[in-house]
């Protein structure tokens, strides 16, 4: 499902990131990754959705090498691709209900088709009667669990969350993670980045650890 | 084709909530310049076209001249093969023609004779005038190609001018609406940053401003039309004033209506091309981080 080979990302400037990382994580798979700050955990997830590009080696996702991807290809790439960013990128300007339907706008849903598909993420994060609220009266916790509806709503193949419970006490973080591991049980592959140590160790899955670039 | 059109529709409407009036009314009194006037000079064409504009001399004869020397000099001009066209003018016909003209038939009718002469009119591509004078019978030139050929001269550069002004201030559109896009877009770069992170392609995202612009042209054309149309309303009142003094009812005509859509239509593309060369400019230097 997601396979990196001998990956290697160095930025402009010199700073190497990664260095000949290779992993694979199977159809279904949930995994952590950890690593302290400046590891190279970010860079590493978005190599997934093509937000970053490897200086060398392969990245494939859902079959598709993703470092020979057209630009105009990517957004296809993402739509199979559920993101969760630690500071969630919501929009501030409209409501729960629409910011969960951003990503329907762009597909091929019929209107009622999409607003379904909208409420029955909201109510899988337990935000359905929230959903006329402004994202801005929301608590962390509850704005990450909207940022997991929006990631989902498109029904990925692939959940990616970078530090979905940094920021967040441990049992919003509980249940954040109770939330992905549902996900997971429903056949998507799951990958999280946390160096929150006490959370691996709570749901015994495999863990890729990062440390100055490497998995180790 | 129904999620195609489902898109369209979406980014028609958010084109319609992001339309700026006031950027509208700036196109609009922009664009009522050349189109006001065009409209002036089409009103003015009909005019014009009932002056000479072709080279034209007439051969007044002597007011004592027989029928019968005036038929053949007649016969004498009708040979000569630099001249394109001759016409003879009795003096009975242009007493008629003077009579007509308001304010002159009293005039004349005091008279109590007709003091006009017989007359030819000639029209040729040769500067013949002086020679024709010579003619015997012919008592009085009067050769009005050099003021055919000022007013046909005056006609042209207004006319180009006209073009000049519009070719600006179509550049213009074009530059405010690659603007207005320009800030739209760094206005919403959150939100393009976020749509482009879900997969959005870049033609979803742009679309709507493809619409803003042409509706803002759009909207823009549809201005300056109602602009020129008020500034003739006012105008026309006190023409019709003037031009009824001179037994005219010449009045300033708005434009033809293939030339009002016409304006409404290059408006639209302009602002369309605005919306284009500012989305692709600016919207490809977006990009998630």
């Amino acid at each position: 499902m997601v396979s990196f080979s001998a990956v290697a990302k160095r930025y402009p400037g010199g700073l190497e990131a990664l260095k000949n990382v290779s992993f694979s994580l199977a159809a279904g798979e949930l995994a952590f990754l950890t690593g302290r700050s400046g590891a190279g955990k970010s860079t590493l997830l978005k190599l997934i959705p093509a937000i970053e590009r490897p200086s060398a080696g392969s990245v494939v996702v859902n079959g598709q090498n993703v470092a020979s991807l057209k630009r105009s290809a990517l957004p296809y790439l993402r739509r199979n691709i559920g993101l969760v960013f630690q500071d969630q990128k919501l929009l501030y300007d409209r409501s729960v209900y629409d910011n969960v339907m951003l990503p329907l706008a762009f597909s091929a849903h019929a209107p009622r088709e999409a607003a379904r598909r909208a409420r029955a993420a909201l109510d899988k994060v337990n935000l359905l009667a929230r959903e006329k609220a402004n994202p801005i009266q929301l608590s962390g916790g509850e704005q990450q669990r909207l940022a997991i509806a929006r990631a989902v709503v498109n029904r990925p193949a692939v959940l990616v969350a970078d530090e979905p419970t940094a920021n967040l006490d441990a049992e919003s973080a509980i249940r954040i993670l109770e939330i992905f591991v549902a996900f997971n049980q429903v056949g998507v592959t799951v990958l999280i980045a946390t160096h929150d140590q006490t959370l691996v160790a709570r749901y015994g899955k495999r863990v890729l650890r990062l440390e100055g670039g490497r998995i180790v | 084709m129904r999620a195609w059109l489902r898109h369209h529709g979406h980014a028609l409407s958010q084109g319609f909530r992001k339309l700026s009036v006031l950027n509208a009314l700036v196109i609009g009194i922009a664009l009522s310049l050349p189109a006001a006037g065009y409209a002036l000079l089409e009103s003015l064409r009909p005019a014009g076209a009932r002056l000479a504009l072709e080279p034209r001399i007439a051969l007044f004869l002597a007011p004592q001249a027989r029928r019968a020397d005036a038929e053949a000099l007649g016969a004498r001009l009708r040979a000569d093969r630099r001249i394109d066209s001759v016409r003879f003018v009795p003096r009975e016909e242009a007493l008629k023609d003077m009579s007509a003209v308001q304010g002159l038939g009293e005039v004349i009718g005091a008279l109590g004779r007709n003091p006009l002469p017989d007359a030819f009119v000639v029209t040729s591509r040769q500067d013949i005038a002086g020679e024709l004078g010579k003619l015997p019978g012919v008592a009085h030139v009067q050769a009005d190609a050099v003021w055919a050929r000022r007013l046909a001269a005056a006609g042209a550069i207004a006319q180009l001018a006209i073009g000049v002004l519009a070719a600006l201030l179509g550049a213009a559109l074009v530059a405010v609406t690659f603007n207005t896009i320009r800030l739209q877009i760094l206005t919403q770069r959150d939100e393009i940053e976020v749509s482009k992170l879900l997969g959005a392609t870049d033609a979803f995202i742009g679309r709507p401003f493809y619409y803003l612009g042409l509706l803002q042209g759009i909207v823009g054309g549809v201005l300056a039309l109602g602009i020129v149309a008020g500034a003739l309303a006012l105008l026309n009142s006190e023409v019709r004033v003037l031009a009824e003094s001179y037994g005219s009812n010449f009045r300033f005509t708005f434009l033809p209506l293939p030339e009002a859509v016409l304006v409404v239509l290059v408006a639209g593309g302009l602002g369309w091309l605005g919306a284009q060369l500012s989305v692709g400019r600016h919207l490809r230097a977006i990009e998630p981080m």
